[in-house]
């Protein structure tokens, strides 16, 4: 894993994420993997003991990833959410918003690109999964 | 008009900053140009047949003239003294080298301007009705939230790799001059019974090949949850859209093969998620919004007289001018179609003209309509005079607002490198042919596109004349009976298709059917309406 990219203090976990159909079967993994066209919302019933979530992006083109990680976070979700695949350093910004904090790509980062790239936006129009107050929360209080 | 605020400003040099370094990474071979296509088409940029295609967005078709004179040096600077406005109600420059764009995205940033989301699998630049504020039939002016949409829709982070593009407008009128109908998301102001206002959705309507009218998911949907609403059918199409194969990507035919009302049924529960979630915008944010779109300061007691003793400048004044909601004003429109003209071009002088007019006789604003002309939505009537005569020696005074020469055409084959046929020459030579019987053919509007994902917005043609590929061979289809107004409907092709000079020959018996036939008052379509095809069938094959 010399190639993740993270955001958090805790241990990360260490044994492989298992499919959404699986972890819905046998509930006591820690660690789900979340393929485009899995429903992210049938997840919700069984967040207690999750602590990874990773989404796959097999291509960067699909942004069905983004939907998936923002409902996880809307539905209280405080583990780590992990895009891997098809990773590119400039969605690093908009996968940030959207709640993940940690990276796996396919072809790791260079480190410069990737700090550019987290700082792209001085501040932000929407509510998202990241916490940043949007630029109306700052127009009127 | 809106003005930019500190945030405002330093989101789009943000964008400009972010897309310079994304140019140079390019250049160095640093990402593939896989990789890089989504990042520029989301910038605007495009790779044509000869050369790269800068789209600029016009927000809800508003300019002013400090805009469209950067517009113009744009076109001086970088281009080949030429903008072309196109049917998007934006603005596209044919000849840019890569290496330019992001210096031209900074000039427009100077200007409140920029070229985000203009192209690529995102929300799109939001359009509205090109005589919003002026026109007397709206309930009120549509454009403050077109802002609020235009901002939320900017950069948001989930819908950046959607299925496919997503367009959306905002009209406020029962009356609708900018197809709303037609977009993924169209969205109608309304007041409901107990005088609040409120949006209208209809989603899920749109061009392209399998052309499909949007029906209304939700009569009312209160003001204070527009956004929210927006994201609720935004992301159960980003999540459930078709990926599989692009032609069915569209919103459209997720609508249609969920059938609306489990579409509605779908949004509708996202949307009670999504009220929890703190996406809206305080009322106090409309507001903000609005005050930047407050009626100009029209003078009262003016005249309604106009000087018709120019016989030439009152049938200008006849086709190209509209009521106005204030005594003594009309809206004006500039019509980019000379005789034999490309449709929607105008040179950096023609628009550096444009902008002084703007400012000297319609309050500092101007708009791009679908129909590729401009309009001047504030002209005293005592005005018209010189702003005609002006026009004029600019060669912008054809008189032909939605008469046979003010013909819709897509790029086509000079520039597109989807294209099948060429779709200027044939507005060129339908336009020379037909133009000489302008008056008595009445309104007509005459639409091309030079293939099947009809930006010329054929389908929606009173005649439409698409451009297809017959064995290697330029080929033209024609339709007739679309409407994009009111009335939408899509128009049915005739049968066979015509080559180059045959399209030509067949759109004038096409009128020549009408003219044998039509009764009183009726205007080409209404005559189509009334007899349908076959007459028409006859004439072309019989
Ligand atoms: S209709 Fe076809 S040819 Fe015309 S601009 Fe669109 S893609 Fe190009």
């Amino acid at each position: 894993m010399a190639d993740l990219l993270r955001f958090r203090d805790d241990e990360p976990v260490d044994h492989p994420a298992v499919t959404v159909d699986a972890y819905l079967e046998q509930s006591n993994a820690a660690a789900v993997r979340i393929e485009p066209g899995d429903d992210a919302r049938a997840l919700i019933p069984h967040l207690d003991g999750l602590r990874l979530v990773e989404i796959n992006f097999p291509a960067f083109t699909d942004g069905r990833g983004y939907s998936a990680a923002r409902i996880l976070r809307e539905a209280g979700y405080t583990g780590e959410m992990r895009a891997v695949g098809d990773v590119l350093v400039d969605q690093l910004s908009a996968m940030r918003r959207c709640g993940f904090d940690a990276f796996e790509p396919d072809k790791p980062f260079d480190e410069e690109e990737a700090k550019a790239a987290l700082a792209t936006w001085p501040q932000v129009y929407q509510t998202a999964a990241d916490g940043r107050a949007p630029i109306w929360k700052l127009r009127h209080g | 008009m809106y003005k930019y605020d500190q945030y405002d400003q330093a989101m789009v040099d943000a964008r400009v900053a972010e897309f310079r370094d994304q140019v140079r990474r390019r250049i160095e071979g640093r990402i593939t140009e896989d990789q890089f296509k989504p990042l520029r088409l989301q910038n605007g940029l495009y790779l044509q047949l000869h050369a790269y295609m800068l789209r600029v967005a016009v927000p809800y078709s508003t300019l002013s003239s400090a805009q469209m004179h950067a517009l113009a040096d744009i076109a001086d600077k970088y281009d080949r003294g030429y903008g072309h406005f196109t049917t998007r109600q934006n603005i596209q420059y044919n000849w840019i080298k890569l290496e330019d764009t992001p210096d031209i995205l900074a000039d427009l940033a100077k200007v409140e301007m920029h070229a985000i989301q203009t192209s690529g699998n995102c929300i799109r630049n939001i359009s509205s009705d090109h005589y919003a504020g002026a026109t007397a039939d709206e309930l009120i002016d549509p454009r403050p939230y077109a802002e609020l949409l235009r901002q939320w829709s900017s950069f948001h982070p989930e819908f950046l790799a959607l299925p496919r593009k997503f367009k959306i407008c905002v009209i406020a009128s029962e009356a609708d001059r900018a197809a709303m109908k037609l977009h993924d998301i169209g969205i109608r102001i309304v007041k409901n019974d107990s005088g609040e206002i409120g949006a209208a959705f209809y989603v899920g309507g749109g061009m392209g090949r399998t052309p499909m009218i949007a029906p209304c998911i939700n009569p009312f949907v209160p003001l204070d949850q527009l956004v929210t609403y927006c994201e609720a059918c935004l992301r159960v199409y980003n999540r459930y859209g078709r990926r599989d194969n692009k032609y069915k990507a569209r919103i459209k035919i997720l609508v249609h093969e969920l059938g609306a009302a489990e579409y509605t049924r779908q949004v509708e529960e996202e949307f009670a998620h999504l009220q929890t979630q703190d996406i809206e915008p305080p009322l106090a944010e409309l507001e903000r919004i609005s005050t930047y779109f407050a009626p100009p300061a029209f003078e009262t007691g003016l005249s309604e007289e106009i000087d018709r003793s120019d016989p030439d400048f009152a049938l200008w004044v006849d086709t190209n001018t509209v009521p106005h909601k204030a005594p003594g004003y009309v809206s004006a429109v500039i019509s980019l179609k000379p005789v034999g003209g490309i449709p929607g071009d105008a040179s950096a002088e023609q628009m550096h003209l444009i902008a002084d007019l703007t400012k000297q006789y319609s309050f500092d604003e101007c708009r791009v309509t679908h129909t590729q002309n401009i309009v001047l939505p504030h002209v005293k009537k005592a005005d018209l005079h010189a702003l005609w005569t002006a026009l004029e020696a600019a060669g912008l005074g054809a008189a032909n607002l939605d008469r046979v020469g003010d013909i819709i055409a897509c790029p086509g084959l000079d520039y597109c490198s989807l294209a099948n046929a060429r779709s200027i020459p044939v507005a060129q030579k339908i336009s020379e042919r037909l133009s000489p019987r302008s008056a008595e053919l009445g309104e007509l509007k005459v639409k091309i596109s030079g293939c099947i994902n009809a930006c010329g917005h054929h389908h929606a043609g009173h005649i439409g004349v698409l451009g297809v590929d017959k064995k290697g061979v330029e080929n033209y289809q024609l339709l007739l009976g679309g409407s994009e107004a009111d009335d939408t409907s899509l128009g049915k092709i005739t049968g066979p298709g015509f080559d180059e000079a045959g399209i030509v020959d067949a759109v004038e018996k096409a009128t020549e059917v009408y003219l044998a036939q039509r009764t009183d008052g009726e205007r080409f379509l209404d005559t189509y309406r009334r007899i349908g095809i076959n007459p028409f069938k006859e004439a072309l094959y019989g």
